[in-house]
């Protein structure tokens, strides 16, 4: 059992690829693609696609089924939710954090300049 | 590598933004979680140096943030790691850096926290996180 933590380094270094990303973009606009239909619009060879859908499949970020000679390949939602939950939430965290040391370093600026120093 | 990057201004000058994020009374005012009172704050700010805060919520629980200072730079530059004690989770060690740069209101502050791992591993991802981000957001939004 992978722990959440890895998960989330898995899926953060596929999304870091731009050719995954556009991959990934792709099955959003038309899921359940095969490999020939994905490699379709990038300028490099199959094995150097399929290599890219190792990633995603690792990562859990695709599926691939096969059928007879084609292999089918959709988009899984899962670890993308995650990878966005684990953004959200330390950027909730932080975000009222912050606000608080703004809020608390300009009160002691003031002060200072009243002080005239 | 998973890192979030926030970027704030502040109409107060480096050196006080500095004080306020490494000394005991300056992390007092703003790290804990809510309005709740602040047990007790230490701070030893140079290199090597520990801080620790321990606060009660409003709900009544307490929570405990330490770590140690792995650079500083007065007044630009902080580097420390943080774990928290008596969350939903204990998330293990984190990295957080904090980057001061003189603006004419003041200070912009740039904040990232990452999950602390090796540096070839967070140097290799660095490069590519805003972008994967951006895409991240348009593809769930």
């Amino acid at each position: 059992m992978v722990n959440y933590q890895e998960r989330l380094d898995r899926t953060f270094a596929a999304l870091v690829d731009p050719t995954r990303r556009a991959i990934l973009a792709q099955l959003e606009r038309e899921d359940g693609a095969s490999v020939s239909e994905l490699a379709e619009p990038f300028a490099i060879k199959l094995p150097a696609v399929m290599k890219h859908l190792d990633v995603l499949d690792d990562a859990g970020l695709i599926t691939r089924t096969k059928s007879g000679r084609t292999v089918t390949v959709r988009l899984r939602a899962q670890p993308m939710r995650e990878a966005m939950e684990w953004l959200r939430r330390y950027e909730r965290f932080w975000s009222t954090r912050l606000d608080r040391l703004a809020a608390y370093a300009e009160n002691k600026e003031a002060e200072t300049r009243r002080k005239g120093r | 590598m998973t890192s979030l990057t926030l970027v704030r201004r502040i109409r107060a000058r480096p050196a006080i933004v500095f004080d306020a994020c490494t000394t005991a009374e300056g992390i007092a005012q703003w790290w804990g979680p809510d309005a709740g009172p602040v047990l007790f704050s230490e701070s030893d700010p140079r290199v090597g140096g520990r801080y620790r805060l321990r606060f009660r919520r409003l709900g009544g629980s307490e929570h405990e943030s330490s770590g140690e200072f792995l650079e500083l730079v007065p007044p630009e530059r902080i580097v420390m790691s943080w774990r928290w004690k008596g969350g939903v989770e204990d998330a293990g060690e984190s990295r957080i850096e904090i980057k001061l740069r003189a603006v004419p209101e003041g200070t912009e502050l740039t904040f990232t926290h990452a999950l602390l791992q090796d540096e070839e591993t967070r140097r290799g991802h660095e490069q590519g996180w805003t972008g994967a981000l951006d895409k991240l957001e348009a593809l769930f939004a």
